[in-house]
């Protein structure tokens, strides 16, 4: 059981943005940098939160970003944006958001072990603390157990 | 016992419902199969499950349902699992 791919190159901390579709956007292009997605891939992950909402933002401060698995997906995934100015979503508890993961899977049945994994991070209340005032890509990388 | 987690794309957050209401329910010795499933799967996987877990914006698309309707705000927190759960179960 492991987490998706987390390379330097999906990393990208301390970004300044305009609102969360701009946040997401950059999760999708640190997706597309690291090889696991096309630039198609962020459109999705934009329009899932425009068509359902901003169920993503499943804790305080934590977007996770994904969108089904498809065509727009090259490999599984994992990607992580610190944002240097939270932004708002429009989550009625988990606003502003602050660590934006971006997730790309290829098999819907095998991704279980993945999020398996990234509840085992982030069950720890401190995580996404810790990841917002990351300031290297080998800190997030231990942060989330994965060596870089 | 079946209990369904719905998001939009049936993986990713559903999937960390799935994963942590498992948890949970093996800590409270209670024993149930926990599917996760995109909202439009939604009908024919949760029309005979007691409990549905999601976020606030589903609750409307969930409609009219016999299943009890459980509203998670943070995923991570096993404890308002747990209390939610219970309160629902017990």
């Amino acid at each position: 059981m492991s987490l998706p791919p987390l390379p330097a190159s999906a990393i990208e901390l301390g970004v300044t943005v305009d609102d969360w579709h701009e946040a997401v956007r950059l999760a999708g292009a640190a997706l597309e940098r690291s090889g696991a997605a096309t630039p198609a891939y962020a459109d999705e992950m934009i329009r899932m939160i425009e068509e359902h909402g901003p169920y993503v933002v499943i804790a305080p401060g934590l977007a996770l970003a994904h969108a089904r698995p498809g065509p727009a997906v090259v490999a599984d995934g994992l990607a992580i944006v610190t944002l240097a100015s939270p932004v708002n979503f429009g989550h009625p508890h988990n606003d502003p958001v602050r660590v934006v993961l971006g997730l790309a899977i290829k098999e819907a049945r095998t991704h279980l072990a993945a999020v398996a994994e990234l509840a085992n991070v982030f069950n720890d209340s401190d995580a996404i603390e810790a990841l917002a005032s990351a300031t290297t890509a080998e800190q997030v990388q231990r942060i989330m157990g994965v060596s870089s | 016992m079946k209990i369904v987690a719905i998001c939009g794309a049936g993986i990713g957050s559903s999937g960390i419902l799935k994963v942590n209401a498992e948890r949970v329910l093996r800590k409270l010795d209670i024993e149930a199969t926990v599917t996760a499933v995109d909202i439009s799967s939604l009908a024919e996987t949760a029309k005979d499950a007691q409990v549905i877990l999601t976020s606030a914006e589903f609750v409307d698309a969930i409609g009219a349902t016999f299943a009890d309707v459980i509203v998670i705000e943070n995923y991570f927190d096993t404890q308002e699992l747990t209390a939610k759960l219970e309160a629902a179960l017990g």
